[in-house]
């Protein structure tokens, strides 16, 4: 890495943590909180040159993980959104058919496609790096990358299977193959992180190419840290009132539970309505940035919130900091 | 304070066993893993337990359903101050524990593992039924077979009804996907290969190559109970899904299995064995609750809550076998067919009380699922069966009206 540090390349790359400390040290620089055992997953795979394989509830920072080493790492972040159906031309790469098109009619103009040696050569050359249009799995593993970047392949439960598949080679050698072509192979193994809401299983040979890790709701402590960071204007009180509500919320039996996204959004929300304490109808009428399902929020009708909000309060007193 | 600190070449060992306990627990742990651990603890060092937990199961936990079994494995294991003399009881099978029997273990499965020569040795597993029957029934025969009851049947003519449950042709409507494959008629141009017999014809355009969509069927998912009443029924029909679930790995359908009488359990893993009565005869040995009682509001709720997001999607079919006689609070019920019909592309309800002739859905609790499936279907012989393949095989996406509902009514 450390020729990647020349002070004329455009995207200098800083060095990988040196320990597990170092890690969540940076990681929390840049105002992400990682508890202990995800920040020896991302040391790990830094280290082993591993995929991470993220797993857990949606808003929990799994995608943010991504885009917060990209910063620290001072790489390109290259993110694949996945969704059923995505195939290889929007994945990998495609050949511009319509630049090899004209490249038929001119050699044709030109009158040079007549003799069997010159079909060959046009047929070399119509599939050669020219015509190759890069997408976002190609473009991460591509030798003339200055720096490996940071591959963020994102919701992976919501491609298909095949797609999976294809994604071995990807993940295991850090190649892909293009039949017209040849192997593209990277010289510097990308950084990929793969994150899941396990709205379905993924395949257990993905899983094993990749350390894996759950990403929990975070306890109190480490939420309160994390809103302080994220929304700086909210007042103390407000915001231990908001993740001990939260956490509160978290207990009970709902479809969807709110993730920390939903804690900062709350936040957020609450700070623009100028609220400086929580009460039961400043909530009630937030509760849609918390809850997403109807009938979540038809179970927090009256004195259901007063109740919980009273417990919060309890909580929220006895929380240090 | 962990043993093998000081002696690296007793790590590596160490790790070795503790990922042959995991496995014999019943976690996936393959050799590449304990390899992986290996490296990755030479990286991480591991000043602290944490650490060394964290490491451990960043390599060699892959779900986390697994993860309160890891984590019982790990305390025991890594904790015990005379590790080495476990170990090597452990891996001396001759050698019993004398001071007494083992330390209970917090679960069973792991009790089994770390001490397998433990006082309950697992049951042998039952003797396999010769299955002699005449293949050549005569047609008045196999007529008779299809319109038997399940329920009624002798257990030969239960054997022949699975047997010809095999050869039965199970297929689910295929529906298009947002993937295409070569085609011969026009439609979309396949520019990819048109290119590429372009180039090699030196440039002329000789034949345009075309792609249309692909079809594959969308996932099946069976919720089947298993109450006293429904038992039979149910078995056939986990028979009947297994089928489906094996014709899956030549190409064909994604089957997911869940069976429930007091409480729901997901069979699908169980189910996998290519031996249709291995397969089944595991779920009945797996189950605890079978041919017990049923509670299918409380059922339906934990499926909708835990599994619904993980296994169904806007192409899936549910197969719902129930009798529907549930005798709890049916505004409860409602809801959660509500919710499980909306989750889904479309809701079968196969139901045995339809073989007469003069049933009328007068109960609460059907009253209360009716509205909310697509179709409503008897599931008491060869013959329904037969014609449920080929309802599944119809093209057939339910129209469902739009549902006009305000905000629901305040806890009482």
């Amino acid at each position: 890495m450390s020729d990647a540090q020349d002070a004329h390349d455009p995207i200098a790359a800083t060095a990988l943590p040196t320990s597990i400390d170092d890690t969540i040290a940076r990681l929390g620089a840049l105002d992400y909180v990682a508890d202990r055992a995800l920040a020896t997953c991302v040391y790990l795979a830094l280290k082993l040159q591993r995929p991470l394989f993220l797993e857990g509830e949606p808003g929990t920072g799994k995608t943010e993980i991504a885009r917060t080493l990209a910063t620290m790492l001072g790489r390109p972040l290259i993110r694949l959104q996945c969704y059923e159906g995505l195939d290889l031309a929007s994945a990998a790469y495609e050949w511009n058919y319509g630049r090899q098109m004209m490249e038929i009619r001119l050699a044709e103009a030109a009158g040079t496609a007549t003799d069997a040696a010159a079909k060959d050569a046009l047929a070399q050359s119509l599939f050669s790096d020219r015509f190759l249009t890069k997408r976002a799995l190609l473009q991460a593993i591509d030798p003339a990358n200055p720096v490996a970047p940071v591959l963020l392949i994102d919701e992976l439960d919501r491609a298909d299977e095949p797609f999976e598949a294809f994604l071995l080679e990807v993940l295991a050698d850090f190649q892909i193959t293009i039949p017209e072509y040849g192997t593209v192979k990277a010289t510097q193994p990308p950084i990929v992180i793969l994150t899941s809401n396990r709205t379905r299983e993924i395949h257990d040979a993905v899983k094993r190419r990749c350390l894996y890790h759950w990403v929990d709701f975070p306890d109190a402590q480490r939420e309160l840290d994390i809103l302080h960071r994220r929304v700086p204007n909210a007042g103390p009180d407000l915001a231990k009132e908001i993740v001990a509500f939260v956490q509160r919320l978290r207990t009970i039996e709902l479809y969807k539970l709110p993730g920390i996204a939903e804690t900062i959004e709350w936040g957020r929300a609450l700070l623009e309505l100028d609220a400086l304490v929580l009460d039961p109808a400043v909530i009630q009428s937030t509760l849609g940035v918390l809850l997403k399902y109807q009938d979540d929020i038809g179970r927090m009708q009256g004195s259901e919130v007063a109740r919980m909000l009273q417990e919060a309060q309890t909580a929220a007193r006895n929380m240090a900091g | 304070m962990l043993v093998a600190r000081s002696s690296p070449g007793h790590l590596a060992e160490n790790v070795m066993h503790f990922a042959r306990v995991l496995r014999a627990a019943g976690m996936p742990v393959g050799s590449d893993r304990v390899h992986t651990t290996l490296q990755a603890l030479k990286v991480a060092g591991f000043d602290s337990k944490v650490d060394f937990h964290a490491v451990l199961s960043a390599c060699l936990l892959d779900r986390i359903e697994h993860r309160a079994l890891f984590d019982q494995a790990f305390a025991l294991y890594w904790r015990d101050p005379d590790l080495e003399g476990r170990m090597r009881a452990m891996l001396l099978p001759k050698v019993n524990t004398k001071d007494g029997t083992p330390p209970p273990p917090e679960n069973r499965r792991l009790g089994d593992a770390l001490f397998p020569q433990g006082p309950n040795p697992p049951p042998a597993p039952p003797p396999e039924d010769e299955i002699e029957i005449d293949a050549a029934l005569t047609w008045s025969d196999r007529e008779l077979l299809r319109q038997a009851d399940f329920e009624t049947m002798t257990s030969d003519e239960w054997r022949a009804a699975k047997r010809a449950l095999t050869q039965m042709r199970l297929a689910v409507e295929p529906l298009p996907t947002r993937r295409t494959q070569p085609a011969r008629h026009p439609g979309r141009a396949d520019w990819r290969a048109t290119l590429r017999s372009m180039a090699r014809h030196g440039g002329d355009l000789a034949t345009l190559h075309w792609r249309a969509p692909r079809s594959r069927p969308g996932p099946l998912v069976v919720l089947a109970d298993i109450s006293g009443s429904m038992s039979r029924y149910s078995r056939m029909l986990l028979h009947f899904a297994h089928g489906l679930g094996l014709a899956q790995r030549q190409g064909g359908v994604r089957v997911e299995s869940f069976v429930f009488g007091t409480r729901l359990t997901r069979t699908t893993r169980l189910l996998a064995s290519r031996d249709p009565d291995i397969a089944v005869g595991q779920v009945v040995r797996a189950v605890a609750d079978w041919s017990g009682g049923t509670r299918i509001t409380t059922s339906l709720h934990n499926f909708n809550q835990h599994w619904a997001r993980r296994v169904l999607n806007s192409r899936a079919t549910v197969l719902l076998v129930t009798d529907g006689l549930e005798h709890g609070d049916t505004a409860a019920l409602r809801a959660e067919m509500e919710r499980l019909h909306k989750s889904c592309r479309r809701l079968v309800w196969l139901n045995p009380l339809l073989r007469y002739a003069g049933f009328e859905p007068k109960a609460a609790g059907i009253q209360a699922m009716l509205p909310h499936v697509d179709r409503f279907l008897p599931a008491h012989n060869l013959q329904s069966l037969a014609d449920l393949v080929a309802a599944l095989c119809q093209p057939d996406t339910p129209v469902r009206p739009p549902q006009h509902r305000g905000p629901p009514h305040p806890a009482a």
